[in-house]
Formats: structure tokens, sequence, C-alpha cells
């Protein structure tokens, strides 16, 4: 990795052009326009060969970590590896040329890609339908809970307006539940990291909506109680959500379906496979338990008989759902990679994502427990969570916080753990190690953690002022925010 | 037998499970009560092969037909460099996460800026977000934050020549979250300006919602409509097409506070539909109020340029419920497309794409109206790209007529009005031959 400093527009010279077009040989230009709707200066864009553009971006990558570089422990994230065939899939050019409204008949191979993942999905979560079209994981949430929302309402039921969300929940299920119109009610965890179900009986009442939970939850730990929570959440009225954001722990072992939740959404870029991006593009497809399956979003994929007898799909709308919550329907070309994937597991090879991943946590997590606070020590799924550096065992409290562990780790060629979440702890470090990782990597990054335990003592302005080694340094993000500069402005 | 993706060898597993204190894999799932374990089969395929994917794919793939797409709707058949796929293929943009770890994440970082800097300069705005999911879904977020930046205010008008997609993801979006949304029909083909003003008497608007480029491919003209929506203490929110803001009157310019849209036009593929790539502008006043990642200047602790992820107090994992909007992942390997098309396009690459495809587009108009089958839609409206007609043969028999012969043109837009759409990638043996379909009885 090597620092570069160019912006793209800092390339420009007026006069260079990047692009190939042909002569505009038409009678008309956009010249024709009447003044009064045309843009009267040039947009402020660079000026740049070909050769200048590819370069720039090979040197800008130059400064990016990704799974490909190496070992990604980013606690529910899931930054497992990304299969190749999925890219070259998903460019197929028989795909990627197809126009979103083209006639039926004219995208059945598409159309079966929807269909023949859906179903696969459904058989490994236990649910009886999906949607595809949820564009992420937060997306996926905000539809699930339209869907909850539309059921209650579908039956009269209009003052089912609260949602049950735990402490220790992602983010996005507090906020998807605020877009949603919902109002959030916080249930606590238990000393023992885990719902208290104390806590959450008495809220149970005829305002509440459902519960959105998370299984394992973000501290990587199995809901026990996950029966008597669902039988009590239906007994009173409630449906019960999966953020799926944990699904790895549990694939080929364990299913939704099978603990009593009525709805939820998987991340395709989180147990799937498919590459993140960067940021995206993802994709959040929503399952739903039997009795919600007439409730999923517009459009859907729908197999039928044509008039041979022959089954064809066809897509449709869905007037008892929630409406339309994308423009066309879904990630299509995400939706490809996660379909290759589950083609290449298989029916053998799925049953050991799960428990291969929960294998390299636990391995992780017993490797360092000595060196790092781990405020619920028992068994752990896909990921677990330390509350920083046990203090003192050497002699001296050092002001060393997980921050300065998290950017010491870069210096070592590891991408840091997710840091300060779960908000349960001051100094939570979320480690998920994923499945593809072999033994020798997680005792390099057993090893880098141990050593950076003891710089913490010996030296520990070496982990305060870290990280040295990357394409840059601590960034000042106060700066940052007080005096936001957001865009190129050319001087 | 082993597998490509796991690394494990027998030896392997025995160690870690022994460092546990675990006799078998089985015995890490022994906190799960037995009952929800799941003990059948699954109903998948069995593995296969990379050979035999590959296979499987190609097999699908004939099960599609490629047509010449004369078709529009929200999606555009534009041409993508070749440098584009070799720049998004590199493994340090698509196999990382977000750019949480600012020190190991200057690449996506700095494309991210640069891309907010030509969506603002595109669209003439003070700043641009990371990037939204697609165009109907930051038109749902506009309208959320057009009453997120009035206070009080919950009521947002659309204008009926939204594309219908965009329409439905709004409403959608607003009946759960609880806003009102008003659909102010078009008139003659365009918004209806003096309805709209009518509506804004009432004082309780908080956003309107118009189209630059509407769903019949007319350009739309806002001359006096900031000043009705401002003294009305409402937002001016555009959806517009980035690629045709090479050519035509910016939002910017119009006088909007808000600029949302859909950026599949900037060269992304088709794709049946996505991944495509939403935007979403504003002025600065209201940035503390958008939704989405924000990427931003700063410096490191030895004083170099670099770029954080900034103003994350409006974000989801700081704010919970109080955020504002749940947006996380959103579409960034897509925003370096665009990035990586605007860089090579630029100013005159980008206003000869609106070119080819205003003058492709105007001949196609004018071949179908010779051909006295047609008549124009909205006569002497603007287009640039897209056009609506009337077809004198019924719509469905027109587009049947020209699948068969491997067109793909004449969207419905009801009342028997049909859209055509040309890009720069059609040529002009293309246009002829589906006039001679179109001729042909």
């Amino acid at each position: 990795m090597r620092y570069y400093d160019k912006l793209i527009f800092e390339l420009s010279k007026p006069g260079r052009q990047g692009w190939s077009l042909p002569e505009n040989r038409w009678k008309e230009s956009t010249d024709d326009l009447p003044d009064g709707l045309k843009r009267t200066t040039p947009p402020l864009l660079p000026q740049v060969s070909e050769p200048d553009v590819v370069r720039h971006y090979v040197n800008l990558s130059d400064m990016n970590f990704g799974v490909d570089t190496g070992f990604y422990p980013l606690g529910s994230c899931t930054m497992k590896y990304n299969p190749k065939i999925g890219e070259e899939t998903a460019s197929h050019p028989g795909f990627a040329s197809l126009h979103p409204l083209q006639p039926a008949e004219t995208v059945q191979g598409a159309m079966e890609v929807h269909a023949e993942l859906s179903r696969c999905l459904c058989s490994l979560t236990g649910m009886s339908a999906f949607t595809l079209n949820p564009f992420a994981g937060a997306h996926g949430e905000l539809t699930g809970l339209m869907i909850m929302r539309q059921y209650h309402i579908s039956k009269g039921d209009m003052k089912r307006t609260r949602i049950i969300v735990p402490d220790s929940a992602h983010g996005t299920n507090p906020a998807s539940a605020a877009v949603c119109g919902l109002q959030v009610v916080e249930v606590k965890s238990t000393p023992e990291g885990l719902i208290d179900i104390n806590d959450l009986k008495p809220l149970l009442d005829d305002s509440v909506a459902g519960i959105m939970m998370t299984n394992p939850n973000t501290l990587g730990l199995f809901e026990t109680e996950i029966k008597e929570i669902a039988s009590s959440v239906h007994a009173a009225g409630g449906l019960l959500y999966y953020d799926g954001a944990n699904m790895n722990a549990l694939l080929g072992k364990v299913r939704p379906g099978d603990m009593g939740f009525d709805i939820m959404h998987l991340n395709l870029h989180k147990t799937f496979s498919t590459p993140h991006g960067g940021g995206g593009p993802g994709a959040g497809p929503v399952g739903v338990a039997p009795h919600l399956a007439g409730l999923l979003p517009s459009p859907a994929v729908r197999k039928i008989k044509n008039a041979q007898g022959e089954d064809i799909y066809e897509m449709v709308e869905n007037p008892d759902g929630p409406g339309r919550i994308s423009g066309f329907a879904g990630n299509f070309g995400v939706l490809m990679k996660a379909y290759a994937y589950i083609l290449s597991l298989g029916r053998e090879n799925v049953k050991k994502v799960g428990p291969y991943s929960v294998l390299a946590a636990n391995y992780v997590k017993e490797s360092l427990k000595d060196r790092y606070r781990l405020p619920v020590d028992s068994l752990c799924k896909h990921e677990f969570v330390f509350d920083g550096l046990i203090r003192g065992n050497a002699g001296t409290d050092s002001e060393v916080t997980t921050l300065d562990v998290a950017k010491r780790l870069l210096d070592c060629g590891f991408h840091a753990p997710t840091i300060y979440f779960p908000l349960l702890f001051h100094q939570s470090i979320m480690i998920e190690p994923t499945e593809t990782e072999s033994k020798e990597t997680l005792d390099a990054f057993i090893q880098a953690m141990r050593t950076i335990a003891d710089e913490a003592v010996s030296r520990p302005e070496l982990l305060k002022s870290a990280p040295h080694n990357t394409p840059v340094r601590r960034p000042d993000e106060t700066l940052a925010a007080t005096r936001p500069v957001l865009r190129y402005r050319a001087d | 037998m082993g597998f490509a993706y796991f690394p494990h060898t027998d030896e392997d597993i025995r160690e870690m499970l022994g460092r546990i204190g675990s006799a078998s894999l089985d015995d890490l799932y022994s906190d799960v009560p037995e009952d929800v374990i799941y003990k059948g089969d699954f109903d998948i395929p069995n593995a296969m092969s990379e050979m035999e994917i590959r296979r499987k794919f190609a097999d699908m793939a004939g099960k599609n037909v490629r047509l010449k797409i004369f078709a529009g709707g929200g999606a555009y058949d534009h041409y993508s460099p070749a440098a584009i796929q070799s720049v998004i293929s590199r493994s340090e943009f698509l196999t990382s996460y977000t750019p949480y770890q600012a020190e190991v994440s200057q690449g996506t970082l700095r494309y991210i800026f640069e891309f907010q800097s030509m969506m603002a300069g595109l669209t003439g705005m003070d700043c641009a977000n990371a990037s939204m999911y697609d165009g109907p879904t930051s038109a749902a977020e506009a309208a959320m934050m057009s009453t997120a930046c009035t206070k009080k205010k919950k009521r947002v008008l659309l204008s009926g020549t939204l594309l219908p997609q965009v329409l439905d993801v709004v409403r959608t979006y607003a009946r759960f979250h609880g806003i009102e949304v008003m659909t102010v029909p078009g008139l003659d083909g365009v918004s209806d300006m003096a309805a709209m003003e009518k509506e804004l008497q009432s004082g309780d608007v908080a956003g309107v919602m118009v189209p630059g480029i509407n769903r019949f491919g007319i350009i739309e003209n806002f001359e006096g409509l900031s000043d009705a929506v401002h003294s009305a203490k409402a937002l001016l929110i555009i959806y517009s097409d980035p690629s045709s803001l090479a050519v035509i009157k910016t939002p910017g310019e119009w006088g909007a506070d808000i600029v949302c849209g859909e950026a599949q036009t900037l060269g992304i593929p088709l794709s049946f539909g996505g991944p495509y790539l939403g935007f979403l502008c504003c002025r600065k006043e209201f940035v503390r109020k958008m939704p989405g990642r924000i990427a931003g200047e700063t410096t490191d602790a030895d004083g170099k340029r670099c770029y954080v992820l900034t103003l994350q107090a409006r974000e989801q994992h700081i704010r919970r419920e109080k955020a504002t909007s749940n947006i996380c992942s959103n579409q960034s390997l897509m925003a370096l497309y665009a990035a990586v098309y605007l860089s090579l396009m630029g100013p005159s690459g980008l206003k000869r794409v609106n070119d080819l495809s205003y003058g492709g587009a105007h001949y196609l108009h004018s071949e179908l109206l010779k051909t006295g089958l047609f008549s124009d839609a909205f006569p002497g409206r603007k287009f640039l790209k897209e056009f609506a007609v009337v077809p004198a043969i019924p719509v469905k028999e027109l587009q049947d007529r020209l699948v068969r012969n491997g067109y793909f043109g004449a969207l419905s837009c009801g009342d028997g009005i049909v859209t055509f759409c040309v890009t720069e990638k059609r040529t002009k043996e293309e246009i002829d031959g589906l006039i001679s379909v179109i001729r042909r009885k």
C-alpha cells in the first residue's frame, strides 16, 4: 500500500479526452434546444486521457484493503472470500444486456435465476416465500417491517405501532423501525448478554407489532430462550423479525423459520459471499412464513404453467403487499453472484459454513481471552466481543484503548475488527473470522493480537500513535466535521 | 472431499477443537436447543464444479432474448467504456467493506469524494452524498428529507409526470413513514405548475417534487417554480437524469433545494434492473439532514491530505432511531463506476453522448411520424432521447411485432401513449430497421 495524493480533477488539462465515440452524423444536436432549457456553463468534470484515468484509479486502489488483500475480521460484516465465478456470471452479456421492462417471454432465464434463488433461500432458512427486491440489509429490514405493519393493518388492527428492539441490536434496527413509522421500545440484556425475558414479557401488549432480533445476537451468543420468546410474542399477537446479519453462524445448521421467526432478511453480501464493493451494492432479500406469503412487495416473479403445461415465469404486481420498494426487481447482478455461490456450495458443503465459522470464532476467542477481557465467557457462534485489553495484569494500567489496538492491527497487515459496537461495553472489539480463513491466518492474527497486548504494556506510545505503516495515519475527524469540505473546487 | 473455499484439513479441525475444548463440530452448537437444529436435507442442488456453473448460467442466458433496446422508462442503454470494467474489477475496491478504517480505505474514500464532486458539479448543487440504492428510493429519501428540513410540515407534492415507479416507491415509504403525499396530475405532458402553486397556498407543504426530464421524455420548464415553492416555505426537489445535465439546465439553475435521481444513465449496464445508482444532492444548509454516507477532506497526524466518512452524527450507527435514515450499505462500487465514466467522458464526451442520443431520437421521431401510423402525444414539447407518441395500431400488437423482430420499444404509458428511446448506441441502420418493421404489415 502506497500513498498517492492526486484527485482526478488535479490531472485535468483542457483539450484532453478519455472518450472514444462516433462523430455526430445526425442532422440535429442538443445545440438546437432553446436557450431557456440549456445549461449555461459546462459542468466541472475532469478532462483526462484514458491512461490517466486507469492509472489514477489503480493508484487509488493501492490505498485500499480488501478481503483479497488480507484477513478482514470485521464483526457482523462476514467478510468471507468472494468467489470469482460470481463476478464472471454477473457480467455475462446474456444477462447484463436485459432491460428490466422487457416482455416476460424474453427474460425467462433471468426470472429463472430469481425463482431458483428464492427457492434455495426458502429451503436454507425455513421460510415460505422470498422477495429479492431489497437492495441492502437495512432496506430488507425496512421492507420486512412494512410487511409486519401491513399484516396487522390487513387484519384491521391499527394500534400496533410499537416495536421491541434489544439494546444490543444493530443501529439499523431502530433506524429502520423509525423510517417505517414504528415507535422503538428497547429491551435490556441480562449480564449473560441475552435478551432479558423478564424485561420483555411486561412489554408485550396489544400495541406491539413485533420484535426485531438477531440470533446469534451481536455478542455472538445464541439466544437460547428463543422458543419461549417466540411463543410469548406470538401469544401477544406480535410477529418476530429476524435480522439476518448474523446468519452465517447458522447457515446449514439452524433455520430462522424453525425458531419461530415470521419475517427475516438475509445480507447476500455477507452470508452468501457477494463482494461488498466498499459499501454496496448488496442485496437484502426478505423471507416470510406461510401466513405472510401474500404480503410481499411488488414486483414479484411467479412460476406458472403455459398452454403446453411447461413451467414458465411471469413478473406480477402484488396488490395485497406494502407496495413497491424498488424501481425494478432488486440488484439482479448481486443475486446472480449469490446463486452461483449456492450452486458451488451445494447441499453438501452448505452444512459446513456455519460450523466452520463458529469453529474459527471460538478458536480465536479461546486463544486471546487471557489477554483481552471477555465479558461473557461461553461458547460463541460466528463472532465474539472483547471489552478491551485486560488491564493491570502486567503491573501497569496504560491508557491504551480499543481504538489504539485496532489502529495497531492495521500496521500488522490485518483489517481491524468492528470497534465500539455493540454499545453494551465501553471498549468493544467485535471479531468475526469466517469459514474461509485458514488456521495459519488465524494463528498469525492471534500472534499479532498478543504482541499488541504486550506492546500495550511495554510501549504504549507505539499504540497511541498507530498506525505507522499505512498510506495515511490517523485522520483529524473533528476538522472534517467542523469545517466540512465535501467536494473538490478549482482554485 | 475438499472444497475450494474451505481451507480446513482434518488436522486443522482437530487442533482447533482441541484449543476450544470441544469434542466435535456438533458440540459447538450445544447451546442451541436440540429441537431447532436442522437435521433434514436442504432442497438445493448438489455442489457444482466451476465448469458446471458456467454451463448452467450459459444455458439460462440462452433462455433470454437480446433485443435492440428502444425503450427507457427509467433504465437506459448507454455505452459503457471498456476501461470501467477494468477499474471496478480491482479486488482492492471490490472486496472491501464500507470505509470505516480510513487509514486503509483511502481508495474508496477518495473516489466517493470525487463522485460527490462530480454529482454536485453536474446538478449545480453544493454537495452530494456517497450514493443511494436507486432513483426511486432516492426520491423517497428526498421526500422524507424535505419534511425533516421544514420541521412540522408533513405533506409532499409529487408531479404526476414523474416515472410511475418513482411515484409508487415514494408513496410506499410515505404511507409507512407517516407523511402525506399528493400526486398532482400532469397537464399536457408536463407538471401542472398552477395546480401545484394552488396546493402550496395551504402552507403545510414540505416539498414539491418534479422531474427534470419526465416520464414522456419531455424536458420540463420550471420558470418561476422555485419562487412559488420558497415563498410557501417549502423545498423544491428535482428528480434528474445526471447524464442529461451536461446539456440541459441544471436543478441548481432552476433553484432546487434537493436533487435526487437515477445515475444508471452514466453507462451502467441494464442488467435486468440492478445494480443501479441512486444519488442525492442538496444545498449546503440542508447537508446535516441528508441521509447516507458522506466523505469529507481532512488531514492526518502527519498533515497529509486525506479523506474520512464525516458528519456521521446523522447516521443510524450513531443516532439509531433518531437517524436521518436507516441507510447503511449503499451502491458504493456503482459510484466508482460513475466516477470512472465521468472521468473518461469529461464535459465534451458527455455532450457527445447527449448529441448522439438527441440526433437519433429526433430522427426516429420524425421517421415514425412519416409512417402515418403515429401522431405526436404532446406536440411542440422539447425532448432529449425519449419521446411519447400515439400509435394508430393497437399498442400490444405493436409491441409484439417489434419483439418478434428483435426490437424492444413502444413502452406503454397508458391512454394509448407509448414512448421510444434512442441512445448513442443505436445506429441509423437499427432505426431504419425498426421503421421497416413498423411499416411492414
